[in-house]
């Protein structure tokens, strides 16, 4: 994917010369290998720090909230969901977007590529179609790219943007018979003590520092739960009970309206699989609902509507 | 080692509901352990923090003037979660006072020189500390004019209005009381935004340091009154409000530039605060 | 002084030898990274690290913290008085700490120990901590330590300086605490000239293979007020999603927050690490808030580390250096960078 960096320089000098958008906005190289940053161009001459590779793994949909300027925007198929959960919720309005469609074919964990290299300092990561070249001091090592997908682009079955004005390159064929929900289901299967002590195992390191939260872009309430003063749903220190009222709070927010796009555990600094949490409401949603968040911006998510003849029997 | 953490235990010995609204109570404290007022010396235009266990803390400007022994009383806003717990209390209860906390007016500088007082709405409170200390009859020979510009919206949310008909009838203070607007007849004080007021009736920046406490629109409004009397920035005086914790200095979340609200201030002139970032 | 060679067995089991008279922290592996924890049986030292992932100021400054302690039950006389909190302030030792940290902590001395107001709880833990430093034979691709007043093998701050000699360490004891807690070892043999040399050319052979070079040489020179209010701060945020990460990974970032926290009628006063990064940090009880904006709150976090610590006390950044930040923002924003702008505005 490397080299739609070319294309979207293009892209964003067009759009940004002829007006279609006030500011573009995609991803810049980072400094540090395998991290990239999110960047707002407003100069169509600075368009040439626009990059792309398989780094750009967080979610631009992020950037959208409360903006009222013309933008463009690129959008993989998880952040185009993203962008209709967005405009459903009357974050940004369709008519304010240019989205610049990434057909995607999955992120890099860059975690899984510190492993293979048995966290050996790494000073620089290419992409050859296919492969990775990893160097660092005095090693280079060659490694195929799709064994080292972050783990839900694995299981993506939507890498192309469903809505876009224009694409970077053709669409990518989509993944067939991938099953998503594996490990939803073996923590389903646990009885209910393990399945506790998994969750409060995983979340043993987490320092509250709400990245996870801050990288997701349906995390845009004005203030969130966890900040609440009057009353006070949460306390602020790093009891256990506190951290995993968070975590199970967020997630809930997040049902039917998660994407999985995997910004809030690449964002996590302490590397905790966060999307155990969301991951078992989308699998619930689409069980109980046949919904996946973000297919359309025409229809809101189950849990945000009311009908009368919704299910009422769990209501004593 | 002293711990600056930990609060004075004292106990409520009397509230006053001061306004209209019943929003703004004023709150008398006495120490419960002996000694602790004597290491709770304080000069007026410092503040403390109010701890009530359970609950958390404010930090609140000392109402009360040195010279008045055997109490402190502050008066306290209803406003967030500690503030609307502690207007629930009642005497006889037990909390915390910290402090006293942050530095004063210019006391030393402003020995010799005239006094102009401006303040508006609840912010009086350290205003009213730095009169009673002022009109000390050990004090007062050390100022010279005293001059105080006070308004609120009504008549009704004046604060200290007993103590205000007072120092109204002294020939040592001279009082200018405004409020925004009334319906009642029998007003026989000023009409009127403080800013204006303070125009019409501080007619000289001569030998004056002015003082001046209010929300951030008369602070703000203040400003050009002042220049106009030819006050320079050295001799304005301000307090400034900030969310505060520690209030020592430490904590690192009321900070102008490498100022910090809560020790280096609050009181800082103008001419000091335009050296700082405007945050 | 005193030096001391230990192979790297006996370094650990002189380690463990020593835990009956200090509460050791070591670095460990857990999962993708380290971090410190206590030394306690069946836990094995891993100085095979380049650094933690969370720095140690945790072992002196609790993330969460309990300050005081209290009672709300109506009956006890001594209920709403606030107790102080009981506190283990018995010998301790940082096993294997980096220079860079340990100059983190010198940073941060000069807010929690100032001539106007000691802060009892980080200084009776920093007084009761010996702080053992093992010196970087690798430093990482985002290390600065060199940029900001500190080194690879900086000794300043530390009572102890460790040399990895590949099949051995070599222990040198700076400061008297730092030769008790040696004699207490019991183990190893003085070091040898030509072992004294090895350390004196690896100190010699990375310091002068490192040359990260951000300059930060006109901070102090810049007016505040340019700085503030400087072109580049829209967009050096940009990205930023104010997360705590930063603040929370920095050894050098002091700032928390205060809350009460009640069971039944039992309550603790609890101080909690805090960050500029949030807007809450600056909410006032009015509703206002200085820094409402993205920018602002990035602003200031840049402005406190390079510009008003620096004119506050005259002695360098506030920052060690150690890149963890750097690493770990989740978007890529580069101290470094931020650093090079402001010094050459």
């Amino acid at each position: 994917m490397h080299e739609y960096s070319e294309k979207i320089r293009d892209i964003a000098e067009k759009l940004l010369k002829n007006g279609t958008v006030d500011v573009f906005i995609g991803f810049k190289k980072g400094t540090v290998p395998m991290m990239n940053e999110p960047v707002l161009i407003s100069d169509p001459e600075k368009v040439h720090t626009l990059h792309w590779d398989s780094h750009c793994a967080l979610n631009l949909c992020n950037y959208l909230t409360g903006r009222t300027d013309k933008i463009g925007i690129l959008a993989t198929g998880c952040n185009s969901r993203n962008i209709m959960t967005h405009i459903v919720e009357n974050q940004i309005k369709r008519e304010q977007l240019h989205i610049v469609g990434i057909p995607c074919t999955g992120m890099i964990d860059h975690r899984a590529v510190q492993r293979a290299v048995q966290f050996k300092e790494i000073l620089d990561i290419t992409e050859d179609k296919d492969r990775l070249i990893v160097k660092g001091d005095g090693f280079e090592e060659k490694l195929d790219k799709k064994d080292f997908l972050q783990s839900n682009c694995l299981t993506c079955a939507h890498r192309n943007p469903v809505e876009y004005d224009e694409l970077v390159a053709d669409l990518v064929p989509e993944q067939e018979g991938v099953s998503a929900y594996e490990d939803v289901t073996q923590i389903e299967n646990m009885n209910i003590d393990d399945r506790w002590d998994f969750f409060r195992d995983m979340i043993s390191s987490c320092i509250r520092c709400y990245a996870c939260r801050n990288a997701c872009p349906l995390c845009y309430c004005p203030t969130c739960f966890v900040d609440e003063s009057r009353p006070q749903w949460v306390g602020k220190s790093i009891d256990p009970t506190d951290t995993m009222t968070f975590h199970i709070l967020r997630a809930y927010h997040c049902a039917g309206r998660c994407t999985d796009c995997g910004a809030c555990e690449r964002a996590c600094p302490v590397g905790i699989p966060v999307r155990q949490f969301t991951k078992k409401l989308n699998k619930d949603t689409l069980e109980l609902f046949s919904w996946e968040a973000g297919l359309t911006s025409k229809q809101r998510p189950p849990l945000d509507v009311y009908k009368v003849d919704d299910y009422n029997d769990f209501v004593k | 080692m002293e711990n600056p953490y930990l609060p004075y235990p004292v106990r409520i010995d009397e509230v006053i509901t001061e306004t209209e609204d019943k929003n703004l109570k004023t709150f008398k404290f006495v120490f419960i352990n002996p000694g602790d007022e004597e290491k709770f010396s304080y000069r007026p235009g410092q503040f403390a923090e109010l701890s009530i266990a359970g609950k958390g803390e404010i930090p609140i400007g000392i109402a009360s003037s040195p010279t008045e022994k055997g109490f402190v009383k502050f008066t306290v806003n209803k406003v967030g979660l500690v503030s609307t717990y502690l207007h629930n209390m009642r005497p006889g209860n037990v909390m915390g006072i910290r402090g006293p906390l942050g530095n004063w007016y210019p006391w030393e500088e402003m020995e010799g020189k005239n006094v102009v007082i401006v303040g508006g709405g609840f912010a009086f409170t350290t205003l009213r500390s730095s009169i009673v200390y002022m009109l000390h009859p050990e004090n007062r020979p050390k100022f010279k004019d005293i001059k105080v510009v006070y308004g609120a919206r009504t008549p009704g949310m004046l604060l200290y209005k007993d103590e205000l008909k007072e120092w109204e009838q002294r020939d040592d203070i001279e009082m200018h009381i405004t409020v925004d607007g009334t319906n009642d007849p029998d007003w026989k004080y000023n009409v009127g935004y403080v800013p204006p007021i303070t125009e019409q009736k501080i007619t000289s920046a001569e030998n004056a340091i002015a003082i001046v406490c209010g929300p951030p629109i008369v602070i703000k409004m203040m400003q050009p009154v002042l220049a106009k009397l030819n006050f320079p920035p050295e001799r304005i005086i301000l307090s400034l409000e900030k969310r505060m914790k520690c209030g020592i200095g430490i904590c690192g979340r009321c900070n102008l530039g490498d100022q910090y609200v809560c020790k280096d201030g609050p009181v800082f002139s103008m001419a000091q605060l335009k050296e700082l970032p405007p945050e | 002084m005193k030096t001391t060679s230990f192979t790297k067995q006996e370094w650990d089991e002189a380690l463990q030898g020593l835990s009956d008279s200090y509460r050791i922290f070591v670095p460990i592996r857990e999962g993708d990274f380290h971090m410190f924890r206590p030394l306690e049986n069946g836990i094995k030292p891993d100085f095979d690290f380049q650094n933690t992932r969370i720095s140690p100021k945790s072992i002196i400054y609790p993330q969460s913290e309990r300050m005081f302690e209290y009672t709300l039950e109506p009956e006890d006389p001594e209920a709403n008085i606030l107790k102080e909190a009981p506190k283990d302030y018995s010998p301790r030792a940082i096993v294997g700490i980096r220079p860079c940290d340990v100059h983190a902590f010198r940073i941060v001395q000069r807010n929690f120990d100032n001539p106007e107001f000691r802060d009892p709880w980080w200084v009776k833990h920093f007084e009761s901590t010996i702080l053992v430093g093992l010196g970087c034979n690798r430093p990482c691709s985002t290390c600065f330590c060199t940029s900001v007043g500190g080194g690879p093998f900086h000794e300043e701050g530390l009572d102890i300086m460790v040399y990895d000699l590949g099949d051995r360490f070599l222990a040198k004891s700076l400061t008297e605490k730092g030769e008790d807690f040696l004699n207490k070892t019991k183990a190893g043999a003085p070091a040898d000239q030509p072992a004294l040399q090895a350390a004196e050319d690896l100190k010699e052979s990375v310091e002068k293979a490192f040359n990260p070079n951000v300059t930060m040489d006109h901070l102090h020179e810049k007016a505040v007020l340019d700085l503030f209010n400087a072109p580049f701060w829209e967009e050096v945020a940009f990205a930023c999603i104010n997360c705590g990460t930063c603040t929370y990974l920095c050894p050098t970032c002091w700032c928390f927050d205060i809350q009460d926290e009640v069971f039944a009628k039992q309550g603790d006063r609890i101080r909690n690490w805090d960050s500029c990064m949030f807007p809450l940090f600056t909410l006032e009880g009015s509703g206002h808030n200085p820094r409402t904006k993205k920018f602002q709150r990035v602003r200031q976090r840049f402005m406190h580390k390079l510009k008003y610590y620096v004119d506050k006390y005259q002695d360098g950044v506030q920052c060690s250096g150690c890149g963890r930040c750097v690493r770990y923002c989740p978007v890529n924003i580069d101290i470094r960078q931020v650093a090079a702008l402001m010094n050459e505005l």
